[in-house]
């Protein structure tokens, strides 16, 4: 097979997207790691009660029971890691979803697909009265891949086909017939509503360090799975029928990141609740940077959207002392006007 | 089918037509269904005689004082919103194109909280809806506005400000006392139950003097839908019909919202139900009026007796409606 | 002041402009009466722009257009449609519209709010739908139609607004050739029973066969004007097109018929 063989050297040797500065676009990504860790120290060393940074490391490297290094061990370094995990797995999955639909504004929360995980996480944990992470993460899996099947049909269903802004429109509509059978189900046991109202406005607090445990394995997976993909999303970035002709399973490719998403969006949501516009943003700052190559975006945003959220989370837990705002309130707060400025820059496709 | 009577002419559809009779006739009867039924039953005769003033003083009591202000401002609440979403569904020529999507019922809800957290009276609630329903349509129509506003960048604008002010709401809620947390979340459903004619009154006040302007904006909005383009080269001024639509359609869901609370999925479901049914091309506003009228009074019914003695807020039973027209809208396509 | 204009619709000194990006500057226009004016040129070389603003659909950022002597701007949008029709290039079809519906739309400048079907509308939707040869789609859902039937049922729609001018934003494309031609015939039969037609269009030599007056455009400007027979030269084309071409006469319409170089000359063996 001559002619598939020269395709393939075609797609190995000269990707489509110019490969910009390799060695400046790597040190990039060690920079943005640096930055990622210089904010998770802030977050476990600030809030209701800031701690000075040498007690932090203290806290970490030698903890001697006092309070300060109680706080810090087991409320501000769990909280800390899942946003972290929460953040990358957003970041990574509205990177995802915007390549795969071609539509600048997919994201998670706004696509409906965390609402529907959040749907499932309350049926198991209002009806079935499950517990554990690891059970009731399944039902948040089933709940998002139940939200992504429906939104994208309705998205594409029309003469126009899934412009962006049927698809926008199609997430809000069943985001909110979710929500409302959640609450639905919340108003009949006040007990689990109680628990989860603040969990279901979007919340890193509140968590302990066993359900991180519980979900990280998810989360990997879908980070890994989903960084995998980089190089088929390129191509398709083409068309579908363009990536086909460069020899892209297009279909495997679909499945696996709708796979991938279901994952990080799943596990993302049962540790945090529904969160909006953390997905949103951050791909299309990182593209302003690096480009569109996908080996590059998947990687940045994975490392640039926790840095955001860990700063919404110091910054809402900073604003209101003693108490706090929860994260997700903290993403709307910054990603709506984000979203409202793109909406306006944009020429996107009518209706 | 045509009529003509001297200078007058008008151009009917007979289906749709025998449709809007036919709505008419159900929207009667689920309203006498609903004053006749319930904890007290008032045979149906005894409702007829009651509702025009010569029944039973028990029968008057019920019928008058308690269960015909309910019904009436549930029949004219949903006329309201089905209107609302008629206009909005063919401004953004888009079937999930409603006010609840895009921020205006949500901005409304901002407003009724923050009446509930002040302690205001149920008018001051109200009066809060309103104000936070037509401010948030200001805002969202300024920052909308680039040389004209275009039905998509509405949609797009909105659904930020809705996810603002769905997040804003949540806020209140978790800032609030328990008490007042309550009495908020009660109200965010929807409900019809304990309203009287001074919330029946208010709503049909708007819709005596919006739906003479609805009929005014409805041919112009209908050539719109064609494109900008193509309704300008009929000499139609597109902003000013814009304007005005959204106009009309914004005070129709704040009234409405400020009467029963932010019943959602009624405008959006209440206009495909009707064109459905009458098969008109493109939305129509009086069969999306009385379907809204069906629907949110049927569902208020449903309300009541599904989990009798148990009552549901009204807003349950309408997401239940919303769902299963989005699931209508999947089959629809799917052939 | 409007100067008393020879031509019904012309436009002076027009600077044409999207946002911040200027399409033509100064430009002068004018659609002689009763003429088949086809305005052709290289893409983006404006030629949308121009017909949009002559339509009133964008607003000259300097300069005016002027319909009977009068700044069209300054009429009542209703009183132009009803001298000036505009079949734009992307229209929506409404959701399960039928044909005669869709047409009957076109007498909206015609109608009041209590005169809704009058028997003149009747009349004239009757007239466009049997100009146009759709009276026997009349109750076919528009959605469900070819490409070429529906193309014929948007021009059906602007017929029935009965307007002495008719504008055309690119009425052929999309359309396979068969379509083409029987739209442009349309067109030409049209402007034979006495309107004035103007139209942009793609195909050079469709121009030069269907055109009694011919503008043609490069970079937001008018290079030449006049009649295809008359003005259509190798020289125009390279210049217009960057394309050497020879031109002949086409043997069937005996206008212009542009004729592209080969690269190389195909010789035919046995």
């Amino acid at each position: 097979m001559p002619v598939g063989e020269q395709v393939t050297t075609l797609v190995a040797d000269e990707p489509v997207v110019p490969r910009g500065r390799p060695a400046a676009l790597a040190g990039g990504l060690v920079v943005a790691f640096g930055v990622l860790v210089l904010v998770a120290m802030a977050s476990v060393a600030l809030g209701a009660r800031s701690v000075p940074l040498s007690t932090v490391l203290d806290a970490l490297t030698a903890p001697n029971g006092s309070s300060d290094h109680t706080v810090i061990r087991e409320l501000r370094v769990p909280r800390t890691l899942l946003g972290i995990g929460v953040g990358a797995a957003l970041g990574l999955a509205g990177a995802l979803m915007q390549s795969l639909t071609r539509n600048p504004l997919a994201d998670p929360g706004l696509l409906g697909i965390n609402e529907g995980a959040a749907l499932g996480v309350t049926l198991a944990l209002g009806l079935f009265g499950l517990s554990d992470p690891a059970a009731y993460v399944w039902f948040a899996f089933g709940g998002a891949a139940l939200a992504s099947v429906v939104v994208y049909a309705l998205g594409s269903s029309g003469r126009s086909g899934a412009g962006p802004v049927r698809l926008a429109l199609a997430g809000i509509a069943v985001g909110m017939v979710f929500t409302a059978v959640a609450s639905a189900i919340l108003r009949m046991d006040s007990q689990t509503f109680d628990r989860m109202r603040f969990w279901l406005t979007g919340s890193l607090a509140g968590q302990t360090s066993d359900v991180l445990l519980r979900l990280a394995p998810f989360m990997v997976i879908g980070l890994v799975v989903g960084l995998l993909l980089a190089r088929p999303l390129n191509m398709l970035a083409l068309g579908d029928d363009a990536g086909k002709a460069l020899g892209v399973a297009v279909t495997r490719t679909r499945v696996l990141t709708a796979v991938s998403v279901t994952l990080l969006c799943g596990s993302a949501t049962a540790a945090a609740g529904p969160l909006w516009f953390v997905g949103l943003a951050v791909p299309h700052a990182v593209r302003a940077v690096v480009g569109q190559d996908q080996r590059w975006v998947l990687p940045y945003t994975m490392l640039a959207a926790p840095v955001l959220l860990l700063a919404a989370d110091v910054a809402g837990r900073l604003i209101a002392r003693p108490g706090e705002v929860q994260v997700g309130i903290m993403c709307a707060v910054l990603g709506a006007p984000i979203f409202i400025l793109m909406a306006r820059r944009r020429r996107l496709a009518a209706l | 089918m045509s009529l003509r009577f001297g200078p007058w002419s008008v151009r009917l559809a007979p289906r749709a037509l025998v449709v809007g009779l036919v709505l008419v006739l159900v929207a009667f009867a689920v309203a006498v269904a609903a004053i006749a039924t319930g904890e007290f039953t008032v045979p149906i005769p005894d409702v007829l005689t009651a509702l025009f003033g010569h029944g039973t003083p028990v029968a008057e009591l019920i019928v008058g004082k308690l269960r015909a202000p309910r019904v009436v401002t549930g029949l004219l609440v949903g006329a309201a919103f089905g209107l609302s979403g008629a206009i909005f569904q063919s401004l953004t020529r888009n079937p999930l194109g409603s006010p609840d999507f895009i921020g205006f019922t949500a901005g409304a809800s901002t407003g009724g909280i923050l009446g509930v957290i002040a302690g205001g009276t149920a008018l001051q609630i109200a009066g809060g809806a309103l104000a936070g329903c037509v401010g948030t349509a200001v805002l969202v129509y300024a920052l909308a506005h680039r040389g004209g506003v275009q039905g998509y960048r509405l949609v797009l604008v909105g659904i930020g400000a809705n996810a603002l002010l769905l997040s804003v709401n949540s806020y209140l809620l978790t800032r609030a006392n328990i008490n007042d947390a309550a009495t908020a979340g009660a109200w965010l459903t929807g409900s019809l139950s304990g309203r009287g004619w001074d919330h029946a009154i208010p709503v049909a006040v708007a819709l005596a003097v919006l739906l003479p302007v609805c009929a005014f904006v409805s041919r112009p909005m209908r050539m719109i839908e064609m494109g900008d383009d193509a309704a300008k080269a009929m000499g139609i001024r597109v902003e000013a019909v814009r304007a005005t639509a959204i106009a009309v359609g914004v005070l129709l869901c704040a009234v409405a919202t400020a009467a029963a609370g932010p019943v959602i999925f009624v405008a959006l479901s209440a206009p495909q139900l009707a064109r459905r049914l009458t098969r008109s091309p493109g939305v129509t506003m009086a069969a999306s009026a009385l379907m809204g009228a069906v629907l949110l009074t049927g569902a208020d019914l449903a309300a009541q007796r599904v989990l009798a003695p148990t009552q549901l807020p009204v807003g349950v039973l309408t997401a239940a409606i919303g769902g299963a027209y989005l699931a209508l809208l999947l089959r629809k396509d799917r052939h | 002041m409007a100067l008393p204009q020879a031509a019904r619709l012309s436009g002076s000194d027009l600077t044409l402009a999207y946002d911040q990006r200027v399409v033509a500057a100064e430009l002068d226009v004018t659609i002689p009466d009763e003429s088949f004016t086809v305005i052709i040129g290289p893409n983006a070389c404006g030629k949308s722009t121009l017909l949009r603003a002559l339509a009133r659909m964008l607003k000259p950022r300097k300069g005016a257009v002027h319909l009977d002597g009068s700044v069209i701007t300054s009429l009542p949008s209703k009183e132009v449609a009803r001298r000036l029709g505009l079949l734009p290039q992307s229209s929506i079809v409404p959701d399960g519209i039928t044909v005669t519906d869709l047409v009957a739309r076109g007498r909206y400048p015609h109608q009041k709010l209590m005169r809704q079907w009058s028997r003149a509308d009747e009349a004239a939707v009757t007239e466009a739908m049997r100009a146009t040869d759709v009276s026997e789609l009349a109750d076919r859902i528009v959605d469900e139609l070819s490409g070429g039937q529906r193309q014929r049922v948007w021009l059906a729609m602007a017929l029935a607004q009965e307007t002495p001018i008719l504008l055309l934003d690119e009425p052929t494309t999309f359309l396979d050739i068969s379509h083409q031609i029987e739209v442009l015939d349309l067109c030409a039969d049209l402007h034979e029973a006495g309107r004035t037609m103007v139209a942009v269009l793609h195909d050079l030599n469709q121009a030069c066969r269907y055109a009694t007056h011919l503008i043609v455009m490069r970079d937001g400007a008018i290079v030449a004007e006049g009649e295809p027979a008359g003005i259509v030269t190798p020289e125009l084309v390279a210049q217009v097109f960057d394309l050497r071409c020879e031109i002949i006469e086409d043997p069937q319409s005996g206008t212009p018929l542009i004729i592209p170089e080969a690269r190389r000359r195909v010789t035919t063996t046995a």
